[in-house]
């Protein structure tokens, strides 16, 4: 079975901030969380570069490892999703996770963040799929329907690739070959042990 | 056709060349800018974290990448949880193998039957206010970090889910109730709790708890007493410091603030939890005559004369029993 990642080629990334937009729409989500962001390093410098980031849903993930309620699990298709039925709203998976991809609908004074929400590889969550419980807590589940995320289809440059981690280690391997110097496959060698060979 | 494959391979030298030149720049401005691959900028960061900038207006999530939350779940899990975890083993094995071999310590001239009044109300009430809310506290503290242990496996996920949301709410509003008690307490004893000479002697004597029939002399409080005082001021402090640093999230710290507020929190918070199991003990069955102190405020006068000799003496010359 596939093991589904995400790949952000920041070479080809333009900071449209279009995959922030198809995510916030596809999955409803609330005001106030961005499930993916993009960050510019070096703005208006020379080196400068941007990187759309989410859930990496990590090998050995922080998040499921800190977890005090054990509200997370991870798919066959090693995405990692959570309860939000078992949530308490504690905050530690933020404090654990390295891409700060746990998000929270308020503040959080006297613990009242609410439960949280992050990326859910377009996979839904524990509820049936495509039931409109599972859509009012954690969106789309689009990989149900045979479909990938929609950050990474809607992207216009195809910066940010989702699937197969091994196919799309191969397109962005072919991708450094051709153009013969890597940018840097953002958040796999924290994510993933294994990291990309280019 | 002959000349089409000379022209072919000049280009494919140039390409070659201005490849390899790219190749040999690349790094020179590396080391001016920020790298472009992620493990040689976490490298340059000396594993510190990457922040840039974001269109949302949040501070937080300008943080691309930050590698101290593996530190952070490590400490947590590894050291802080097993050493703490075991800590807590010890110390009631500690205390009942102390039971077992000292037995209760008990009032060596028995009771008299005429009693002297220790603790007045306020000072009671100060106690107990810290003690309630402390136990409340504790548990659910423990529940947080050996619950999912513990716990989860035999009360299943949403009653475990339950309690856990509960004991976090419990211990979000008890710590207001709690820091009023130390504070009260600081106020009211703070003035018997300066270690003089006689603190010295009674520590040299191993606070008499070692061999019957040994009672060191001591004011109003001993030198554990004292101990005992200023280890709840201090831990009370660092857990009520870090404590509200994680009930106001990311108000006067960072992502690195947010993570040590939690360690410090969950170390000082263990250790009083094995330092206030000790102090129960004393002052309950590791005791005869000791319990009254904070329950009804009365003690016999032969246990206070033998546990609290000058402060007897000091309350008898004055007449009063007020301190």
């Amino acid at each position: 079975m596939a093991r589904m990642k995400f790949l952000c080629d920041s070479e080809r990334c333009i900071e449209c901030n279009a995959c922030v937009t198809a995510c916030k729409n596809e999955n409803e989500v609330p005001w106030g969380i961005n499930r993916r962001r993009v960050v510019t390093l070096n703005d208006g410098a020379k080196g400068e570069r941007s990187i759309s980031m989410a859930c990496m849903h990590c090998e050995d993930a922080p998040c499921m490892a800190v977890c005090p309620v054990d509200c997370f699990y991870k798919t066959d298709e090693g995405v990692v999703l959570h309860s939000k039925d078992l949530c308490i709203g504690c905050g530690y998976c933020f404090y654990a996770c390295p891409f700060g991809a746990p998000q929270y609908p308020q503040v959080g004074n006297f613990g009242s963040r609410g439960k949280m929400d992050k990326c859910t590889f377009c996979a839904g969550g524990p509820e049936a799929d495509n039931t409109k419980e599972e859509y009012a807590k954690y969106g789309a589940n689009r990989l149900a329907e045979g479909k990938l995320p929609l950050c990474a289809e809607m992207c216009s440059t195809k910066a940010l690739l989702a699937g197969d981690g091994d196919v799309i280690a191969q397109i962005y391997k072919e991708r450094v070959s051709r153009r013969g110097y890597g940018s840097g496959a953002w958040g796999w060698a924290t994510a993933y042990k294994s990291g990309t060979a280019a | 056709m002959r000349l089409f494959n000379i022209k072919r391979t000049i280009w494919a030298a140039l390409a070659f060349g201005i490849m390899l030149s790219l190749g040999s720049v690349a790094p020179a401005s590396a080391q001016q800018q920020a790298p472009a691959d992620e493990a040689a900028l976490l490298l340059q960061l000396k594993g510190g974290p990457v922040t840039g900038r974001v269109s949302i207006p949040d501070a937080k999530s300008g943080v691309l990448i930050q590698p101290q939350g593996r530190d952070w779940r490590q400490t947590l899990e590894g050291p802080v949880k097993s050493a703490g975890g075991w800590l807590l083993v010890l110390t009631v094995v500690a205390l009942a193998a102390f039971l077992a071999i000292r037995g209760r310590i008990k009032i060596e001239h028995g009771m008299s039957g005429r009693t002297i009044e220790r603790f007045k109300g306020i000072e009671r009430f100060a106690h107990w206010l810290t003690a309630i809310c402390f136990v409340i506290l504790g548990l659910s503290g423990l529940n947080i970090s050996f619950g999912r242990s513990l716990l989860l496996p035999v009360m299943g996920p949403e009653a475990f889910t339950g309690l856990t949301a509960f004991g976090k709410l419990a211990h979000n509003f008890l710590s207001f109730p709690f820091v009023l008690g130390v504070l009260l307490m600081a106020v009211l004893w703070i003035r018997h709790n300066i270690f003089n000479a006689i603190d010295m002697e009674w520590f040299r004597q191993g606070g008499g708890l070692l061999q019957k029939g040994v009672h060191p002399p001591a004011g109003k409080f001993n030198g554990g007493q004292k101990i005992i005082f200023w280890l709840v001021v201090l831990g009370a402090a660092a857990l009520a410091v870090s404590g509200y640093m994680l009930m106001f999230p990311f108000y006067v710290t960072d992502i690195a603030g947010m993570q040590l507020a939690q360690l410090v929190h969950a170390i000082a918070g263990i250790l009083m939890v094995a330092v206030i199991l000790a102090h129960i003990y004393i002052g309950s069955i590791g005791m005869e005559g000791a319990f009254d102190a904070m329950g009804s405020g009365q003690v016999d006068v032969n246990w206070a004369r033998e546990h609290h000799s000058l402060w007897v003496k000091d309350v008898t010359a004055r007449g009063a029993g007020d301190d």
